[in-house]
This record gives C-alpha cells, sequence and structure tokens, in this order.
C-alpha cells in the first residue's frame, strides 16, 4: 500500500488534505494494523489526498498523562506540536479516541490548534456526502451487531450517533447493549491500564463488558478504539465465543461493505 | 411576651451556632488552593438551573429522581410558612399571612400541606429501600458506621418534623371552633380534613398545648436540621447550589494543563521564551498533584463537602464492578473527611502541627505527618480507567475524577513511585516517542497485505 508522509509531500511543495493520526496501536499493534490499513483503504478509494507523519509521529502523551506523568506527557506533545506546525497541518483524523481526545482537548493549551475529526465521523461524512457508497446485501446485511461506545469518544467528546449512523448503512441489525452512549462501561483499558496488570479484584473489566454484549447474542461486536478492540477481543477468547462473535473496528465493516470502481 | 423573648433567644442561639459551623466547613474548603473560575458565567447559572434547582441529572434515575423531587418541592415550599414562624414567633402573632394574604393563605398553606403527604410517604420509602432492600449501592464499606446513621438521621427528622406540621396545623382547625378570635377560620386542603378526624373531641386545653407543641416542634426541627448539616452529608441541600455553579466547564476529556511543568519541558527543549527569568535553581522543589487536601483544588474540596454519599458514581464505576477496591464515592468522602481533620488541627493552635514554630499554624504552615494516603490506599488510585462514568453519573457535578489524577500526579512526580509495570511504558515513550518498546517503523503497516 502507497502512503505518502507528510515529509513527501512538503518535498513536493504540496499540502494534503487530511493529515491521518496513526497513533502507536495502529503502527505497532497486529490487530490494529488491519485497522489502519482498512481507513487507509477507505480514504484512498473516497479519494481523499492524505498524508500520515510516519516515524516524525510520536505517542500523543494520553497514556503517560492518565498515569499521572505529565513531564513525559508534555515531552511527547511538545514534541508533536512542533512537528505538526513545522507541515502547519490544519485537518486531521485518527482512528484512535485516545489520541482523538489529546489532540482535540489537550493540545491547544500547549499551543497546537488543529481540527481534527474521530475516523467515525469522517467515515459518517463520506458515507452521507455519497463519496463512498455501500453495496446492496454486503457482508453485513441482517446481521447482529452491537456497538460498544469507547469513553474517550462516547463519553469524553460526546460522540454517539456518527458510529451509529455508519452501522446502521450496513443494513445490519444493531442491537444495543443495556449500558449504551452515556452509560457505556469501560473496556477496562484506559487511564494506562493497557500496560499494567489488573488491581485485585473479582473479575476483569473487559470480562464484565464481554458477558454484556454476548447476552445479545451478536454476530459482530462493532468498536471504534484499538484498545476496546484488544480488550474485547481478549473478552470473546476468554469465553471461547471466538468462532460465533467477531469483533471488527467500524473501519473493518465498511472496507468490507464499499462498492469498488 | 415571654413566648417572644424567649422565641428571639433560641432563635439567636441556633443561628449563631449555625454560623460559627458554617465558617468552618468555609474555611476547610478554602484548605484548597486557588484554582480560577473560567468560562462564561451564563453557562454557569444554566447548570445551576438545570442540574441543582432543576435536578435534571438525577432523572436518569427515574423512581429515586420523583420520590427525591417531592422531598425537595416539600422543603422549598415549607419555607413560607417558616418565615411566618419566625413573623409570629418574634411579634407574638398567629399566622400573620392569613391577614395580608386571604384566601391565597389556604392555597399556599394546602400546597405545603399536599407536598408534605408526598415528602412523607417518599421518606417512609427511602427509610424502606436504605435499610429492607438491598440496594448494592447503599451497602459498600465506606457506608457502614456514621454515614449510615447519618442518612437514616435525617430520614427520621424529616418525619419528625413533617409530623409537627401537621400536629399544628390539624390542631389549629379544631380550635378555630373552640376560640375563632385566635384561630380565624381557614380552609387547608390536608388538616382541614385530617385535623377533625385525630384531634376532635379533645380538651380545648390539650389542643392548645398539642398546637404549641407542633409550631415549637416544627421550629425546633429546623434548628436542628441547620446545625446539624454542617456535621452531615445532608449539606448537599445547600451546596449543591454553589457546586454546580463552580463545576469547570472544560471538554470533559481534558486533564488540567499544568504550566509549571509544560514551561520547564519547553524551555529544556528550547522552546521556552527567551526573556523569561532564568528559574531559580536554589528555590525549593515544588510538589506535583496532591496528596493532601491543601493541594486540591477548593473546588475539589467544595465538590467534597456538597457529596451526598448516593453512589451513584459507585455503582457505574467499572473498578468497583468488577470487585476492585476503588470506589469513586470513597474518595471524594476522604477529601472531605481529611478537610475536616485539617480544619479542626489548624483550628486547634496546638503549635505540634507548625513546622515553623514563629509563624501561626494555617493551611501552610501546618503539617501532622499524615496526609490523604492515611485514607486512601494506592491500590485504590491504581485501578481508575479514567472512564468518566462517574463524572458522568454525579447528580451535582462533582469530580471524582480530577481527585483521582491529581493523586496520580503526585505519586508519580513528586514521590517517583507508582505500579512498576508502567515502567516499560515510561520508558518506552522517553526513549522512542511510542508505547510500546518495539524496533519496528511506524510506516510497517504499508507494506503487509
Amino acid at each position: 500500500m502507497q502512503v505518502k508522509t507528510m515529509a513527501e509531500f512538503a518535498a513536493e511543495d504540496k499540502q494534503p488534505e487530511i493529515l491521518f493520526w496513526v497513533g502507536c496501536a495502529g503502527s505497532f499493534d497486529d490487530r490494529a494494523q488491519k485497522i489502519t490499513r482498512a481507513f487507509a483503504e477507505i480514504l484512498t478509494a473516497a479519494g481523499i489526498e492524505f498524508a500520515i507523519l510516519g516515524d516524525e509521529e510520536a505517542c500523543t502523551g494520553d497514556p503517560a498523562r492518565r498515569a499521572g506523568n505529565e513531564f513525559l506527557f508534555q515531552m511527547v506533545a511538545l514534541q508533536n506540536i512542533e512537528t505538526l506546525n513545522m507541515y502547519g497541518v490544519k485537518k486531521m483524523v485518527t482512528a484512535c479516541p485516545h489520541c482523538f481526545n489529546t489532540i482535540k482537548n489537550e493540545y491547544p493549551a500547549l499551543g497546537g490548534h488543529y481540527d481534527i475529526v474521530h475516523h467515525t465521523q469522517l467515515l459518517q461524512e463520506l458515507i452521507n456526502d455519497g463519496r463512498i457508497k455501500m453495496t446492496e446485501g454486503g457482508d453485513f446485511k441482517g446481521k447482529r451487531i452491537t456497538y460498544h461506545d469507547s469513553c474517550y469518544l462516547g463519553r469524553a467528546n460526546g460522540i454517539y450517533e456518527a458510529p451509529r449512523d455508519v452501522l446502521r448503512s450496513l443494513d445490519g441489525q444493531l442491537v444495543e447493549m443495556k449500558r449504551s452512549r452515556q452509560n457505556g462501561l469501560c473496556c477496562g483499558a484506559g487511564g494506562a491500564q493497557m500496560w499494567k496488570e489488573d488491581e485485585p479484584g473479582d473479575k476483569r473489566v473487559n470480562m464484565e463488558r464481554t458477558d454484556e454484549a454476548l447476552t445479545l447474542n451478536p454476530d459482530i461486536i462493532a468498536v471504534n478504539c484499538p484498545f476496546c478492540m484488544t480488550m474485547m477481543n481478549d473478552g470473546v477468547t476468554g469465553r471461547q465465543a471466538q468462532d460465533k462473535v467477531m469483533v471488527y473496528d467500524l473501519s473493518e465493516l465498511v472496507v468490507r461493505s464499499m462498492a469498488r470502481s | 411576651m415571654v413566648q417572644s423573648i424567649v422565641f428571639a433567644v433560641v432563635a439567636l442561639l441556633a443561628l449563631g451556632f449555625a454560623y460559627f459551623q458554617f465558617s468552618k466547613v468555609a474555611a476547610n474548603i478554602r484548605l484548597g488552593k486557588d484554582e480560577a473560575v473560567t468560562g462564561p458565567a451564563g453557562e454557569r447559572w444554566k447548570n445551576m438551573l438545570l442540574v441543582a434547582f432543576g435536578q435534571k441529572k438525577m432523572f436518569k434515575r427515574p423512581i429515586p429522581a420523583i420520590l427525591h423531587f417531592m422531598l425537595y418541592a416539600a422543603f422549598v415550599f415549607t419555607q413560607i410558612e417558616l418565615i411566618e414562624i419566625f413573623i409570629d414567633g418574634i411579634f407574638g402573632v398567629h399566622r400573620w399571612f392569613l391577614g395580608p394574604l386571604g384566601g391565597m393563605y389556604n392555597f399556599i398553606i394546602s400546597t405545603i400541606e399536599l407536598l408534605s403527604v408526598l415528602a412523607f410517604v417518599a421518606t417512609a420509602i427511602f427509610l424502606i429501600r436504605r435499610n429492607a432492600l438491598y440496594i448494592p449501592r447503599f451497602h459498600k464499606p465506606e457506608m457502614k458506621g456514621w454515614p449510615k446513621l447519618d442518612a437514616n438521621l435525617i430520614l427520621v427528622f424529616e418525619l419528625i418534623l413533617l409530623a409537627c406540621i401537621f400536629t399544628m396545623n390539624g390542631t389549629d382547625v379544631v380550635l378555630q371552633d373552640m376560640d375563632p378570635d385566635h384561630y380565624r377560620p381557614t380552609n387547608f386542603a390536608v388538616s382541614g380534613v385530617f385535623g377533625p378526624m385525630v384531634f376532635g373531641g379533645m380538651e380545648a386545653s390539650t389542643l392548645y398545648t398539642l398546637e404549641r407543641v407542633g409550631w415549637w416542634g416544627h421550629l425546633l426541627m429546623v434548628f436542628v436540621f441547620l446545625n446539624y448539616l454542617p456535621k452531615s452529608k445532608h449539606l448537599h441541600i445547600l451546596l449543591a447550589f454553589p457546586n454546580t455553579y463552580f463545576a469547570r466547564l472544560k471538554p470533559r476529556g481534558e486533564m488540567i494543563n499544568m504550566p509549571e511543568v509544560m514551561n520547564e519541558v519547553k524551555s529544556m527543549m528550547g522552546l521556552g521564551d527567551p526573556n523569561a527569568p532564568e528559574p531559580d535553581m536554589s528555590a525549593e522543589l515544588p510538589e506535583f498533584g496532591a496528596d493532601d487536601v491543601n493541594e486540591m483544588s477548593w473546588i475539589d474540596v467544595l465538590g467534597a463537602y456538597s457529596c451526598t454519599e448516593c453512589g451513584r458514581c459507585t455503582a457505574v464505576c467499572p473498578a468497583n464492578i468488577t470487585g476492585k477496591k476503588l470506589s469513586p464515592r470513597k474518595i471524594v468522602m476522604n477529601v472531605r473527611d481529611r478537610a475536616e481533620e485539617v480544619g479542626g488541627k489548624i483550628r486547634s493552635g496546638n503549635m505540634e502541627f507548625a513546622p515553623d514554630k514563629e509563624a501561626p499554624l494555617s493551611g501552610s504552615n501546618f503539617d501532622d505527618g499524615r496526609n490523604l494516603w492515611d485514607y486512601i490506599t494506592r491500590e485504590e488510585i491504581h485501578a481508575c480507567t479514567t472512564c468518566n462514568a462517574c463524572v458522568e453519573a454525579c447528580p451535582i457535578l462533582i469530580n471524582p475524577l480530577e481527585m483521582i489524577n491529581k493523586m496520580r500526579r503526585h505519586e508519580i512526580l513528586t514521590e517517583a513511585a507508582g505500579p512498576a509495570d508502567w515502567r516499560p511504558l515510561f520508558n518506552s515513550i522517553e526513549n522512542q516517542q511510542r508505547a510500546w518498546s518495539v524496533g519496528t517503523s511506524r510506516t510497517a503497516w504499508t507494506q503487509e497485505s
């Protein structure tokens, strides 16, 4: 897959339409890389000229900041802002709600002002504007799909409907968990929990959430976050339901359902 | 005349002691660090009107919301009757509002009576819910002892207060036939019917005594309540209003920036203001984050005092649901209890707690060898997923996550401690600017199919 970096655009003295912020999970996690590829494919199919930062991208600092390590957060955040401002970046999109939240809500105080959207918002826009078209009777027609709200897209940023709109375009059957939208239950990864063992307790948070999803007998658990992806996948495997239930990011569902020219 | 004097003395004593107690609470809230109140005031008034006055967030759980609203409405309307009791008490008159208000008076008192019946029912249901039904959020470890007693005492006080109102009004109705000059005719919705049923046929002297018992009982319960509030979770009936007004308006996903850290990192990276004064290397290292109330913001401490321990935050906390020790309500209660402890010790004047013996004891000249870690374990703070469910759940905009984040910052930045699991994360971000220590390029995903 050919993807140009900001440096390559700059060398040609050009600006891309939008910068795709890939994030650490999307870059390094095997499962999340598939999400990244799916989303890049959609952008290409929609004819959007986009760039990535490549190795000039640094962690946004979200896990460091939430663990309490403000020094580390400031170091990587300021470095990112330097890079982004050097390239004159204005519009951004990311498939990670943690990166999205940090860049949208926390970089302004450090001098980084960008117009960033989460990929589910861009997907909704592309579908609504007809820039990508869904095939009739795609892979997911009639499938039971339940949507897991990530905390950082949902409660932290109030985005509940864009991802659901995208899912409705799949012609599947959207079934809601009892704890959804504002009342959505965390997958257990946020606040830098992803990088540490759980504190002592009765159950892992991802198992609690997976159990809730499984009560609906879904074919698909749809997520919007690479960390929720890991957690829900682990949960489904832990309950030995991996043959019946698939965990997909929204971009993976869209890429398999869109009409290709 | 004697009654007027007794009334004035009792009222002055009760109000004076309440003022003394409330000023202690205010001083304890001011133990918190300064934090500027930012954002449009209009937005703040809107929050206060919708969330505190309109109880918008309570209605996420309709049944307790309706019961709670009955109590709240009765409480607000009864204040009219309380004003009359004050006027009657000072001037030695009886039901003074009846003159100027005429027919309106019956309407107002009837409204209060109907609301009071609803409040009575709601209070009884609340007592049953709390004690006979098993509602998990009322039975968490932090609800043992005083918090449980406190919750029940408030409800019992309420029942007594309501019983006094109906005794006062009911006997009045019966006395109207015996002494119409003093007990002028009224037409009350509830006691007009139940008064004669309960009190009819009693001796005039008994009725007169009961009427006074109701009147004084109501008033004394109000005074008891007023002086009980500063020691109780029930303080929320007052502090919910300032707390919703002062609640931060920043986006919920934003952690408050630390400009002092930002500026230091900027100057390290050569991004600082070249005209900025050289940092004073001899200055004492500042503390980052919070391990005590004086490092929390006053907005956090105000929140802690506003908490009525309903436990909606804890009921939705993913860590608590899965059996971890973290309970956001407990964190909030601990911040309040520590503020009480520090405030009390400062006011004791015991110089044992003053690091600088020359200066008077104060929030900045205070060390009792204790801090919030004596109340809150590391395990609790480490269990948080920063999911904001507790923040979303709080009916009066308290932010437990802010307190947790500040304690995490203290642990990492000031104590250089924290979960060992996080060290590889920090190292990898510091050395490779990535959350996992892997050798591949960030463009590796473009290479595979």
